[in-house]
């Protein structure tokens, strides 16, 4: 085998960090769910978070727009850095990081409103257009970004819980978009679609990140090999690995890498 | 080969297991058509010559029966890391081996046709070069069965000695010809025996590549060590 003396520097240190996690940990009550974890995320790039169920990456991903904190009974210590700036620091709206760290689930939940007040709500809410004029713009502009406005552009009244699944999901990717995210965080966006809608998504991912820093929490490696330039390796609450997804899938340096992409343990 | 086991799913490793038992059987096969072809020259045994040619298809058939597997376990399984080397490794070094098994047919299709000339001419550093290509393939598929990278390595080393001998050997052909032109037949046989010994060589060489990929997950280093081809005026070489 070979010889892993070199010491592998699971924070992924890259130049240029969006984010930057360090000792963070997590507690759920009593329950130590992160250990100590240290990442960095570049920006514009998109960084997956694997491991097997349990492993703390979902927990992770919800620390770095403080979604924990919402969570009776979670704790979490640490630093979080968002281009430099603390978001754990009194001086943070949690409103307003949520604006720049945006979030998009595993199942799609659009709002029970129209297509058009979907995309509207956050603009609205946060003030980004003087008038109709400017929110027609950031309504048709974000679904374009989400490469659905050719298949809604006519019926933007309707309910948006009327589209397909995967249609759904590209809603709530332009929704989170709408109000101008620096980071998109994605906790397994494809899970619950169909293989073409799955693409599509994918499709989407490879184009916002020329503009977006994206994190992706998936359970499919193929996924994540796809998509993402680098990825981190969780495991019992711990970074086991991290570097360039190439790398890591084609050759991992830490057995329990190892074992897990090629289903050995689970 | 420890490593192969303990998927979770158990069938993963059967069809890992099939691809590896493939590769070794196909190695054993293309180790004895060499040796078929070189004893074959070395005693003049036509009878021998014409069992080597016969016994090349086996290999292909191998070849055939290899590749579908493997196509097979990449489109069900997606294998990732060491499991992917493995599958993609197999699939180089089995067309390693059956270009290996083409030129030990070859040759012994040029030792009849040595045979017919009647001139019993040989060349001193055929043999030895012949036995040198014969311990560089087993090393490559002992290399590949023990899982191995330094063997890998120092096998892609030996290569050049190899080279070395053809040279020589290429240059001592030559004089026979300029000496005694009723030779030129035979020499020319002769040659073309070297050359398919010299091709059997850079194959051992490619497995002992791809086992060292396997292995490691790194690709060799630095350009391949390779001695000066006679055939070639040195600005063609590139």
């Amino acid at each position: 085998m070979v010889a892993l003396e070199q010491a592998i520097d699971t924070s992924g240190s890259i130049s240029g960090a969006k984010v930057i996690g360090r000792d963070v940990n997590v507690y759920y009550g009593d329950a130590h769910a992160l250990k100590g974890v240290d990442l960095n995320i570049g920006e514009c790039e998109v960084t997956s978070l694997i491991g097997p169920s349990g492993c703390g990456k979902s927990t992770f991903l919800r620390c770095l727009n403080r979604m924990n904190d919402v969570i009776d009974g979670c704790r979490v210590t640490g630093r979080i850095e968002l281009d430099g700036i603390d978001i754990h620091s009194k001086n943070v709206d949690v409103v307003h990081l949520r604006a720049r760290v945006g979030m998009v689930f595993q199942k799609p939940n659009p709002f029970p409103k129209s297509i058009y007040d979907n995309i509207a709500y956050g603009p609205r809410i946060h003030g980004l257009a003087q008038n109709k004029t400017q929110l027609d713009e950031i309504v048709q502009a974000s679904l374009e970004r989400a490469g659905l406005w050719k298949e809604v552009q006519d019926r933007l009244e309707q309910p948006g819980t009327g589209l397909s699944g995967g249609q759904q999901q590209r809603l709530c990717i332009a929704r989170a978009i709408a109000v101008n995210p620096e980071v998109i965080l994605m906790d397994e966006p494809c899970s619950a679609l169909d293989p073409i809608a799955t693409a599509r998504v994918e499709e989407l991912i490879d184009e916002l990140r020329t503009r977006y820093t994206i994190v992706i929490v998936t359970h499919s490696m193929q996924q994540a090999a796809r998509v993402s330039q680098r990825t981190a390796f969780f495991h019992l609450g711990e970074i086991v690995e991290c570097g360039d997804t190439e790398e890591l899938f084609t050759n991992p340096k830490d057995e329990r890498t190892q074992g897990y992409i090629t289903g050995r343990f689970g | 080969m420890a490593t192969i086991n303990e998927h979770i799913v158990k069938s993963f490793d059967d069809q890992l297991n099939r691809i590896n038992d493939l590769v070794v059987r196909m190695g054993g096969l293309a180790e004895a058509q060499v040796a078929g072809a070189l004893d074959a020259m070395v005693k003049r045994d036509c009878e021998l010559a014409a069992r080597v040619i016969e016994g090349d298809d086996q290999i292909d058939d191998l070849e055939h029966e290899l590749e579908q597997v493997s196509v097979l376990l990449l489109a069900l399984r997606q294998p990732m890391a060491n499991d992917l080397r493995r599958v993609v490794a197999a699939l180089k070094i089995s067309s390693d081996l059956e270009r290996i098994g083409d030129y030990a047919a070859n040759a012994a299709k040029r030792v009849i046709a040595l045979e017919a000339t009647e001139r019993h001419r040989s060349a001193s550093s055929l043999s030895r070069m012949a036995q040198q290509v014969r311990v560089l393939l087993r090393d490559a598929l002992d290399a590949y069965v023990t899982s191995d990278a330094e063997r890998a390595l120092e096998v892609w080393r030996r290569d050049v000695k190899i080279d070395e001998l053809y040279g020589s050997l290429f240059e001592e052909l030559l004089e026979q010809m300029k000496a005694d032109p009723g030779d030129i037949a035979a020499c020319t046989h002769l040659l073309f025996i070297a050359k398919n010994i010299e091709r059997i060589g850079d194959h051992a060489t490619n497995i002992a590549e791809s086992v060292h990929y396997l292995v490691t997950g790194r690709y060799m280093e630095g350009a391949r060590p390779r001695g000066v081809d006679p055939n070639m005026p040195a600005a063609a070489e590139a």
